[in-house]
């Protein structure tokens, strides 16, 4: 052996108690590690099992329609989102409101939306120079392709597999990212839980089979709510007996709020 | 290997574990599941409780309206539609007691006359209709008719008769262009209201021989718009000259 390589030997011979403490660590930490993964594995299985037993999602794909030819203004909608979902009855807090649209002989088109329409709308507009005019039920589109999922830096916003666009309102930042991307306006920051929110189809009681509460209380049918997928379904009935349209399909965010009897001047 | 090396490996194995095990407490439990969310954020957002019980819940319970109700014209209004949600009234009906809208504003929220709703809704002007009573002494709103059958097409054809009644053709009655049945009062979708079929009709006030008062506009029917009836071109409810 060469003197050379004597040197490593004597550094490593002094610490030996260290080597031995590191060494007795190392396999502490080697067998705490099953213990660890099975914590992990443990916590997962809880989790799963906690969702509702007998509806499958995966079965689903929600949509919803909207006859414009049907809407009468009268805003039961809004105000049945407001009290189902809790939301502030302040005015520009909305999942769901109600245009009007007025395009006059002289070629303008005057859009207006009093409090969302809650109230319904006060007919104070003349009617002389009226070309046409009617009313529009918006609300999130629930996009097959939603920016304001792509935009979500925290993965509190995502579409369900039953094709829903929810929030995690535990797990929003509130940094209104998603509320800029939207290009329906659909979204905005509750002023109380400070995090976005949106339209939920009412997701607590889609999974209990009812419609949401708009679709509820809407006196004329306009709106229909169902399966897009499915061969029955008063949606499915919808979209083969009307002629259908999006809004702002120019986008590709793909909606699956379908409008039937869409003027064109509606943005 | 070299010793450095292995200690280098040590430390890696260390920061690598502490990130793991940081990444396990501060991951959201179910966070990747399904996808780029957190999983029990879908059961949180299922789990919020019903505020409007669904009117199938009311006919349970309330068979005996549901049944007037669900054959009348209001069928398709939901009993909250006017009592208001009612989940808590489903759950304990002696502690909740729906209201039921009896004051006259209730009712134009939907009935008023608006120029967009669409036409053929059933509209009146709140102002002129029987001022200062209650909509339900005529109406019953579970199973609502007029409370006599309509002598005037306005009753239901206010968007028309407004218009109408500002154009030139204010003095002609609807009947004189559309042969109405008598039980289109009662069923509208029973009988629908004829329209004219042939030029000649309105060529008996508008063709050049026509007899008249002379301020009336005529046309030479032989070379003016023959392929089409009159009504196709001019809105007849409101004529005017392009």
């Amino acid at each position: 052996m060469t003197p050379e390589a004597k040197p490593p030997q004597a550094i490593a011979g002094a610490p030996e108690q260290v080597s031995q403490e590191r060494r007795e660590f190392l396999k502490q930490c080697a067998a705490a590690a099953p213990l660890l993964l099975a914590t992990i594995a443990v916590a997962e299985g809880v989790a799963a099992g906690a969702e509702e037993p007998n509806y499958k999602p995966e079965e689903h794909y929600y949509g919803m329609g909207i006859s414009v030819n049907k809407c009468i203004g009268c805003g039961r909608c809004v105000d049945a989102c407001k009290t189902e979902n809790n939301v502030p009855r302040e005015p520009f807090y909305f999942r769901t409101w109600v245009e009007r649209y007025v395009i006059t002989t002289d070629g303008q088109t005057v859009v207006t939306s009093p409090n969302g329409g809650i109230e319904g709308f006060p007919s104070t507009v003349s009617e002389k120079g009226i070309l046409r005019t009617f009313f529009v039920p918006k609300l999130c589109n629930h996009c097959a392709n939603p920016p304001c999922v792509q935009v979500c830096p925290v993965g509190a916003t995502f579409l369900t597999r039953d094709g829903v666009v929810l929030v995690d309102k535990d797990y929003c930042i509130g940094c209104r990212y998603c509320i800029q991307a939207c290009p329906y306006g659909a979204r905005f920051l509750n002023p109380v839980t400070r995090t976005a929110e949106k339209c939920t189809f009412c997701y607590h009681r889609v999974v209990q089979g009812k419609v949401p509460a708009c679709v509820e209380v809407c006196p004329t049918g306009a709106r229909v709510f169902g399966d897009v997928t499915a061969r029955s379904s008063p949606l499915a009935r919808f979209v083969r007996f009307n002629e259908i349209q999006v809004l702002k399909p120019q986008l590709n965010t793909e909606p699956k709020v379908y409008y039937a009897n869409l003027d064109g001047e509606v943005r | 290997m070299p010793q450095q090396v292995n200690r280098l490996v040590v430390v890696f194995l260390i920061l690598g574990g502490s990130l793991t095990v940081a990444r396990h407490y501060m991951v959201p439990k179910t966070f990747g599941a399904l996808g780029h969310y957190r999983a029990a954020a879908i059961d949180a957002n299922a789990s919020k409780p019903e505020v409007y019980a669904g009117h199938e819940a009311c006919a349970l319970c309330h068979p005996d309206i549901a049944k007037v109700h669900d054959e009348a014209r209001h069928r398709s209004v939901a009993c909250e539609v006017c009592h208001g949600a009612q989940a808590a009234h489903v759950e304990s009906p002696a502690d909740h007691k729906p209201p039921a809208p009896r004051q006259r504003g209730f009712c134009p929220l939907c009935h008023g006359y608006d120029p967009s709703r669409p036409t053929g809704f059933p509209q009146i002007d709140p102002v002129s209709h029987n001022p200062g009573r209650p909509c339900i002494t005529c109406h019953n709103p579970h199973a609502p008719v007029p409370p006599h059958t309509p002598q005037e097409c306005s009753a239901c054809h206010g968007e028309i008769a407004r218009t109408k009644a500002l154009s030139k053709h204010t003095t002609v009655p609807c009947t004189t262009c559309h042969h109405v049945e008598e039980t289109h009062k009662i069923n509208p979708l029973l009988s629908t209201p004829t329209k004219p079929q042939t030029r000649e009709f309105c060529g008996q006030c508008h063709a050049q021989g026509a007899k008249g008062a002379p301020d009336v506009a005529r046309v030479d029917l032989s070379t003016h718009g023959e392929r089409y009836v009159c009504w196709q071109c001019h809105y007849a409810h409101f004529p005017e000259v392009p």
